[in-house]
């Protein structure tokens, strides 16, 4: 088999989510990789959201842009969602609108067989299972142990339902070319999740308080503390606003504890002061901007990198900062980690940029926490009495003690200061030297960064810069573009600032690929090494960048 | 002043204008932390920007003096981490009421441990003289020339109204009376506020004089656990300011506390994280 790509689309409280997640989990345990992912409006109820699924041998961790499958529980989802289906795909919907539709009254077969219409979306998944040419004991299982907290006649009409179902598109079905997922005697790697990923990540690395404000997508962050207190172990609050919560964790940092905050562009940008505070009173910060689209309210629920200028550049006045971006759960792990070794380091603020789209995704990949470890630089005692928390070194790093830690004092100042942390207004020495000195942490912050990620075979035409949750769909872009005769490399950036090496470039044609309006990235990289671009791909719609989206636009624009 | 005041002494030039009632605080402060048998590391002085915010660089103790209206926050973030310092956010009316006040708000409703003095002044004096929530509306400020129109914030009755259980009122003209109430609040479990009536004798909205004519100790008979009466009073502000302990409540469950109890105490910063075997079987 090659690969399957699902969407299962209805209307909020449809049972989407449900039918989604019952095939994931029942296809990973036949032994398929499934990368899985949402797009959904910013309602409760109604509207039309789809669930993706791609279900693979080898895990492709990258959404694509066209369905062998679309599941459509209402027509209006099928007038929607119908043009995702490829050219020798199916449409499954309760009537037929066109020539790759099975017409199936899903609400009717629920009725017929279980004697109630709610049971639709168990008709539903078991023609969903049917046409994936799946296990349909696995599918039915998984349904199951999803509503035995319903009671046993809630099981029973869920069954008949789903047999129903699977029974109807077993015989619509024999003409059509329909996947044939059977059996592997394999166990795919672990289903992990980038938000998820980032909070385990965190409390490995020691941060014991989460300070944030709802605003999708960022919220499962402090939910997964919230939920899993006994076993993270991170004190968790919800604060009255964003402002708050940048302040509290700098307070808790300041007083030695490991502190974060996450939000999504609009609570940023009430934080932007509070960054500019952790950039002066030197304290660690690591704060997750979980991007949408903008500007002010924007797309509450879509996807977007429009926030790259904004981040490499917020909070006033001039001070070092840290921005990482993972595009991957295992990434977002080990950059997790390295972010609050670095922010404990070099007592700066570590932003760590994700958006929706990794919010919402699902990855079949293995996170390995061994290969990351937590470093710990809060200095045990003071060297040289009397102790002054802004002590000017060589490389700008003052041994950071913690209030109550001992008789040691430790003094914080907004205004610029001495090095005992008193206000000053000595022009002449202290605050130059005190510019100085937060300036010169950039130097030993930037022996940290590694070279941007770079691939590029030998006589590439073609090279796609991009960087954070687009990696994957880079990399299946100049698959795609080598395959098709245009030799394509990729260089992508988990590390924005302090900005990378480059490797050195041979002239071939460099695009930015962005899911955002202005080429950000391009002008970072111009900013930073003189390169010029071809050209741009830009998406702006809200929806993640795929390895078709990049390679149609590289070709037209070539 | 007894001997032992001189610990908190420390030899920083002050901003401050000479006489002004700021001094009183922080000398009625010092004597309070003695009092209490507090030593310098015990304690952490928190504050934002203006004035009054300046007061953590004149006392020997720990501090952080962060963003105009953000003193609550941050105080808040160092009580959730370390339990076993005495957390003091030293505040104006403006930095505390104006700029910071959704954090008042919420700060009464969360209850950290953490005791609150407000110097009110009842203008903005480090910007210039400008209207604080505090001026009485008709006075005449800086941008009000013609004086101002909103009814002044009552900090006293919004704290009442809002779940603290420690709300006093000091002034700089009465030390012992405030080293009383500074003591009790820093003995309370639970937020603790005190507004403080400092005169501004620089840009002076008012004469000294004004201050004294109106200044005037709670009645006797005033009880203070008596929520209703200590609202009465708190709205009584327009002639007369009075003056100690408006409303005290039995302590309610402290912000984070349970977290704390879980954790013996143990400041954040000596807390382990996620171990290895955990966090692996975790991310199965
Ligand atoms: C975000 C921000 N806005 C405005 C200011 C300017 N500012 C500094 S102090 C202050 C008012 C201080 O008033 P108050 O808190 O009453 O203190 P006082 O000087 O009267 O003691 C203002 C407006 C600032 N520092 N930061
Ligand atoms: S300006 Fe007013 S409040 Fe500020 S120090 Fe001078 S007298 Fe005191
Ligand atoms: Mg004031």
């Amino acid at each position: 088999m090659g690969e399957w790509s699902i969407a299962a689309a209805g209307t909020a409280g449809q049972g989407v989510q449900t039918i989604g997640e019952v095939i994931t989990v029942a296809a990973r345990k036949q032994g398929y990789a499934v990368f899985s992912w949402k797009e959904y409006e910013s309602r409760i109820r109604g509207g039309q959201n789809s669930y993706r699924i791609r279900v693979s041998e080898d895990p492709k961790n990258a959404p694509v842009e066209r369905m062998d499958i679309v599941l459509a529980l209402n027509m209006e989802a099928a007038e929607k969602y119908g043009f995702l289906v490829k050219r020798d795909g199916l449409l499954l919907a309760p009537e037929s609108s066109n020539k790759n539709a099975l017409a199936m009254d899903f609400q009717a077969l629920a009725n017929e067989s279980a004697g109630k219409k709610i049971f639709a979306n168990a008709a539903a998944a078991g023609a969903l299972a049917a046409a994936m040419g799946m296990n349909p004991q696995g599918v039915k299982s998984e349904l199951a142990a999803r509503f035995t907290e319903k009671g046993a006649e809630s099981v029973a009409g869920n069954e008949s339902a789903f047999q129903a179902g699977y029974d109807h598109a077993m015989a619509l079905c024999k003409e059509r070319r329909t996947p044939s997922i059977p059996d592997r005697d394999q166990r795919p790697e672990a289903l992990t999740n980038v938000h998820e990923a980032i909070a385990i990540g965190a409390a490995y690395a020691g941060c014991r308080a989460i300070f944030a404000y709802p605003m999708t997508p960022s919220t499962n962050i402090i939910g997964q503390m919230a939920a899993r207190w006994e076993d993270l172990g991170v004190f968790w609050e919800q604060v009255e606003d964003e402002i708050a919560a940048i302040n509290m964790a700098i307070g808790a940092s300041y007083a030695g504890a490991r502190a974060m905050t996450a939000t999504s562009g609009g609570g940023f940008s009430l934080m932007a002061e509070g960054i500019s505070l952790a950039g002066m009173t030197e304290t660690p910060l690591v704060i997750v901007l979980a991007q949408r689209p903008g500007p002010a309210t924007g797309l509450p629920t879509r996807t977007a990198q429009g926030d790259l200028q904004f981040a490499l550049n917020a909070g006033h006045g001039e001070f070092p900062k840290i921005v990482l971006a993972p595009s991957d759960p295992k990434e977002a792990f080990h950059l997790t980690v390295k972010a609050f070794n670095m922010a404990d380091k070099y007592q700066a603020p570590v932003i760590i940029l994700t958006d929706q789209h990794l919010s919402d995704a699902h990855f079949t990949q293995d996170i390995h926490p061994e290969e990351s470890e937590p470093e710990y630089h809060l200095a045990r005692d003071c060297e040289n009495p009397p102790y002054r928390r802004y002590a000017i070194t060589r490389e700008g790093i003052s041994p950071r003690m913690y209030p109550g830690q001992s008789e040691h004092l430790v003094c914080a100042d907004s205004d610029e200061h001495d090095e005992s942390g008193h206000i000053t207004e000595d022009l002449f020495n202290t605050a130059p030297a005190m510019a100085e000195k937060r300036l010169r942490k950039i130097k030993a912050m930037e022996r940290e960064i590694p070279e941007a990620f770079t691939h590029v075979p030998s006589k590439s035409e073609i090279i796609l810069m991009g960087w954070g949750s687009s990696g994957n769909a880079l990399f299946e872009a100049a698959e795609q573009l080598t395959q098709e005769g245009r030799r394509t490399g990729v260089i992508h950036f988990t590390h924005l600032w302090p900005f990378p090496e480059l490797p050195p470039l041979q002239g071939e044609k460099l695009f930015s690929v962005e899911n955002c309006a202005f080429p950000q990235l391009a002008r970072l990289v111009r900013q930073e090494t003189g390169l010029s671009f071809t050209g741009s791909v830009l998406r702006y719609d809200g929806l993640p960048l795929t390895g078709t989206y990049i390679r149609d636009l590289i070709l037209e624009s070539l | 002043m007894s001997d032992n005041s001189n610990l908190f002494d420390i030899d920083v030039p002050s901003q401050w204008c000479p006489g002004c009632p700021n001094f009183t605080i922080l000398e009625t402060l010092k004597k309070s932390f003695t009092a209490l048998g507090l030593k310098p590391q015990d304690i952490c002085l928190v504050s934002g920007i203006g004035q009054a915010a300046k007061l953590p660089h004149y006392i020997k103790c720990n501090f952080f003096n962060g963003l105009h209206g953000r003193a609550l926050p941050v105080a808040t973030g160092v009580a959730a981490a370390n339990p076993m310092l005495k957390t003091v956010v030293t505040t104006g009316d403006g930095d505390c009421y104006g700029e910071g006040g959704n954090h008042f708000l919420h700060a009464m409703r969360r209850n950290p441990d953490i005791t609150l003095i407000v110097h009110n002044n009842e203008i903005y004096a480090l910007t210039k003289g400008q209207a604080s929530p505090t001026t009485r509306s008709g006075e005449v400020r800086a941008l009000n020339p013609q004086g101002t129109t909103a009814p002044p914030f009552n900090p006293l009755a919004a704290a009442i109204i809002s779940g603290c259980t420690f709300v006093a009122r000091g002034f700089t003209g009465d030390s012992a009376q405030l080293a009383e109430l500074f003591q009790a609040a820093l003995t309370h479990e639970g937020l603790s506020l005190v507004d403080v009536v400092q005169p501004c004798i620089t840009w002076k909205p008012h004469p000294l004089q004004w201050y004294k004519d109106r200044a005037k100790r709670l009645p006797d008979d005033h009880d203070p656990q008596d929520r209703a009466s200590a609202l009465a009073m708190a709205m009584e502000m327009e002639e007369t300011f009075y003056t100690g302990l408006y409303y005290r409540a039995d302590p309610s469950p402290a912000f984070a506390g349970s977290c704390h109890e879980q954790r013996a105490y143990l400041p954040m910063a000596e807390q382990q994280g996620l171990s290895l075997e955990k966090t692996r079987a975790l991310l199965q």
